[in-house]
């Protein structure tokens, strides 16, 4: 690759190896990463499945129960008997580390305890369809958070091991084999210098030596 | 402290109001869109208050760009339910991206 660049050196050749072995380190750990995220996505991905299946038949039902409501009623009627809920929703987040992904956790709570206290009007003035669409909304809520929590694991999950699969390739097919090219590159050349040095030496050293011998030769 | 928001064509998230959530009903494409970055971003630096932000399908199916935007961010939770008028499919859909996404493929 970019080997016309690099210095054929010990000390570039030392570089080279360490780096490599960090390349290769970091390879098998980002790759049992994305291994265990695959495994958890897996799973979130089936629970998101189920829980969107049950939200959304759940939501239809409450729209159809809300729509037969909305049609035995005035629209008036029925916006004044929802204007004040008496209830209130608060939302608790904490966060859960799966593999260094921070994925929240929520927890809500009510003002009111009792869960029938979710009419916020009088019966008298309101259809009874109102009544059954209200529960049959709060007997989804509980699975509609549920499912906010899943579907955001997901798509953080799905991020973070989009990332996790580039490096891992990245490291796999580009800079492992680069390093190991230049590695073979740099001790190739040092050998051919060790070759080199060695017929020069050798070359040499018949050359002092024929000087040895033409020096004794005219002494004698 | 965290709210969770509702935002949707009037009929269906009203009913939402009773359970205790903040309901935005919009009409209109550009209102939406400003509704949904108001109640993500509330302003500039600070964290968002709602951390639960459900969006009836009929709207996001106008507003993809803008709840792509925010998947990748802890907060908010953009979490697309069917509206009054069904479901479209959209929630699936969004689903099966993202299982796309992470693992390079359509493993169906």
């Amino acid at each position: 690759m970019a080997s016309a660049t690099i210095n054929p050196t010990r000390m570039e050749l030392n570089r080279l190896k360490g780096r490599l072995k960090t390349a290769t380190r970091g390879h098998k750990l980002l790759k049992d990463k994305r291994d265990e995220l695959m495994k958890q996505f897996l799973e979130i991905v089936r629970r998101n499945r189920a829980l969107r299946a049950k939200v959304e038949k759940g939501l239809e039902e409450a729209n159809a129960a809300f729509t037969v409501a909305a049609a035995l009623m005035s629209p008036e009627m029925l916006e004044q008997a929802l204007l004040y809920p008496k209830q209130s929703v608060e939302l608790d987040m904490t966060f859960q580390n799966i593999m260094s992904v921070n994925v929240p956790r929520y927890a809500f709570h009510t003002r009111n305890e009792d869960p029938a206290e979710i009419y916020p009007y009088g019966f008298a003035q309101t259809s009874g369809e109102l009544d059954a669409a209200l529960e049959a909304l709060s007997n989804v809520f509980r699975d509609m958070l549920e499912l906010a929590e899943v579907e955001k694991t997901m798509q953080l999950l799905a991020e973070d091991i989009e990332k996790t699969r580039r490096r891992v390739n990245a490291l796999e097919y580009v800079m492992i084999p680069d390093f190991q090219q230049k590695i073979r590159y740099i001790s190739m050349k040092l050998d051919e210098n060790e070759r080199g040095n060695i017929t020069r030496l050798m070359k040499v050293k018949d050359m002092v030596l024929q000087e040895a011998h033409e020096f004794q030769q005219p002494a004698s | 402290m965290y709210k969770i928001a509702v935002l949707g064509d009037r009929d269906s998230v009203l009913g939402f109001k009773a359970l205790g959530l903040d309901i935005f009903p919009v009409e209109g494409t550009e209102e939406a869109r400003h509704t949904l970055h108001k109640l993500a971003k509330p302003a500039a630096g600070s964290q968002s208050e709602y951390a639960i932000i459900y969006i009836t399908e009929q709207l996001a199916a106008v507003l993809k760009a803008d709840i792509a935007r925010y998947k990748t961010s802890v907060t908010p939770a953009v979490i697309l339910i069917p509206g009054k008028g069904g479901s479209l499919g959209l929630g699936a859909q969004a689903l099966q991206s993202a299982v796309e996404r992470a693992v390079g493929a359509d493993i169906g």
